[in-house]
């Protein structure tokens, strides 16, 4: 176990020696934030509709959205750890006394969790300080937020045992370049990065749930607003759970069966 | 200590001609060319000894290490090591071993190498104490200490070798994998290493077992040597006979001939 935190610990330094991409990406989270916010109230302004969110609904799921990007985006990766893969370092972990599934795994959150630690507080601060059409609501109930974590967390295992397919594959095929790509895209839609959940068609809502990728954001964020509160939550929170475990299951077997025929190659 | 008996390991190749034409076919139907990498390899090396091991680019140097690693698993034979076969006890094994690769880096690219060292710490579970030692030794007989809170991305190669063996031997392993310890590096970087393998040799009794091209190497730290050639072990005992018979005097010249004698 001193070996994680050690490794968590490795990787929040290595995260602090990049603070200009820090505050760069502060900068480019309030772009995102207002221009979304700036569309969705195009919208909200010219419908007639009730519409299926309220408005200070919306503007906490965005904020959130942009002050947690760094542990919900799967389009990001940890590119050390690829190249490593790629270039063959990675034969020094094979070398370790360790379990090289739970190590990576724990790499990959450490990463995401210390890339965010650097940004989420300026980013909802100043939300929260906004003019009121812009500015990012408190939850609703001390339940709700509590909720909120406990989903933020389940989100981020989430995230790591999906991303841990990108890394066998590249074990595989020695470029990520494909599964990154085609993960990010579509977890990005499907999970509700581009337009949330509940603004979509009712079609588009059914196809959605057959994917794991709505309980990454669209879940928690929606726990936070109280949009999703009762019954309902424990039972989302129960699906959540039930597909971390099953990706990490199927990622830890697939893991097992990459690593028997991996040949590492050169010199 | 090293025990191998009869080892052997085929890799499956793409091969294809050359050409478009050649390429669209390969789309569907590959070939593949059978390499024998080792080929019934057998040898023991005992507590305390340094052993160099040579021979040609693709002779399977460094497939038998990362066999003796327990990275990879071979297709037949026995290797027992320390009564370990490495890739069945792997965790349990790979604890009392240290691994060099010269060609590649065990160190974090961005943080001050001594993060690294306390990560590696951790990951061996090594006590405070052992680690402060090993640690105090390492950086003296190294001369670490000017660059120890630098990154590795502004280290030379000269520094970062000599803290990649450093960073193998922070557990105190019985025994030493190098390979290629000292490629491209300056002389008083090459002479610094071969200092030091003596040394903690002497001082510990660690079996080294060192892959290289560079025969000084091997004159510096040893005198006996495993020549492998196309996977098979061809020569097996002391460097100093075969410099005797050959009657040239300088190294490369020497084993150039003994490339030639077993038409390498």
């Amino acid at each position: 176990m001193r070996s994680y935190l050690a490794l968590f610990k490795m990787r929040f330094i290595a995260g602090l020696q990049y603070r200009a991409a820090a505050w760069a990406g502060i900068a480019t989270q309030f772009f995102f934030g207002f221009l979304f916010l700036m569309i969705f109230r195009a919208f909200y302004r010219s419908s007639g509709m009730e519409p299926p969110m309220a408005w200070p609904q919306l503007a906490s799921y965005v904020w959130l959205q942009q002050a947690f990007l760094a542990i919900l985006m799967l389009w990001s990766q940890d590119n050390d750890l690829l190249l490593s893969v790629v270039n063959g370092d990675s034969a020094y972990e094979l070398c370790r006394p360790y379990d090289l599934y739970a190590f990576w795994a724990f790499r990959l959150a450490a990463t995401r969790l210390s890339a965010a630690a650097l940004r989420f507080a300026p980013v909802l601060l100043v939300a929260c300080l906004l003019p009121p059409e812009y500015r990012m609501a408190l939850p609703p109930s001390l339940w709700a937020f509590a909720l909120f974590l406990l989903s933020m967390a389940l989100s981020l295992a989430l995230v790591v045992a999906l991303s841990m397919f990108v890394y066998i594959l590249a074990l595989v095929t020695l470029s990520s370049y494909g599964s990154r790509l085609a993960i990010g895209v579509t977890a990005e839609l499907l999970m509700g990065a581009v337009v949330p959940i509940p603004l979509m068609p009712d079609w588009a809502q059914a196809i959605v749930n057959w994917f794991p990728f709505r309980y990454i954001m669209d879940l928690p964020f929606r726990l936070y607003s109280g949009h999703i509160a009762g019954a309902e939550a424990a039972l989302q929170i129960g699906i959540q759970i039930a597909w971390v475990l099953g990706l990490a299951a199927l990622g830890r077997l697939a893991f097992a069966r990459t690593m028997r025929r991996i040949v590492i190659q050169g010199g | 200590m090293i025990e191998l008996k009869g080892v052997g390991k085929t890799f499956k190749v793409a091969r294809r001609g050359k050409g478009t034409l050649a390429a669209l076919q390969s789309l569907f139907h590959r070939q593949y060319d059978l390499v024998r990498a080792l080929d019934s390899v057998s040898f023991r090396v005992d507590e305390g000894e340094i052993v160099g091991y040579i021979g040609p680019n693709g002779a399977g140097k460094s497939t038998s290490i990362k066999v003796m690693s327990g990275i990879l698993v071979p297709d037949e034979g026995d290797c027992e090591i320390m009564g370990f076969a490495p890739w069945k006890q792997r965790r349990e094994y790979v604890r009392q071993i240290g691994v060099v690769f010269g060609q590649r880096t065990q160190l974090w690219w961005d943080v001050p190498i001594i993060d690294s060292f306390e990560l590696l710490r951790d990951i061996y579970s090594v006590p405070q104490p052992e680690y402060a030692r090993n640690l105090e030794l390492l950086t003296q007989t190294m001369d670490l200490s000017a660059f120890l809170r630098t990154p590795l991305r502004q280290l030379s190669l000269g520094q970062r070798m000599r803290a990649e063996i450093a960073a193998s031997l922070l557990h105190s392993p019985k025994l030493l994998f190098l390979d290629e310890p000292t490629i491209g590096l300056d002389a008083p970087s090459k002479l610094a290493v071969r200092q030091f393998i003596r040394q903690i040799n002497a001082e510990t009794k660690l079996t080294v077992l060192l892959t290289t091209h560079d025969m000084n190497d091997i004159d510096a730290l040893t005198d006996r040597i495993l020549l492998i050639g196309k996977g098979k072990i061809l020569y097996d005992g002391a460097f100093s006979q075969i410099k005797q018979r050959s009657g040239q005097s300088a190294v490369e010249e020497v084993i150039a001939e003994l490339y030639r004698e077993y038409a390498l």
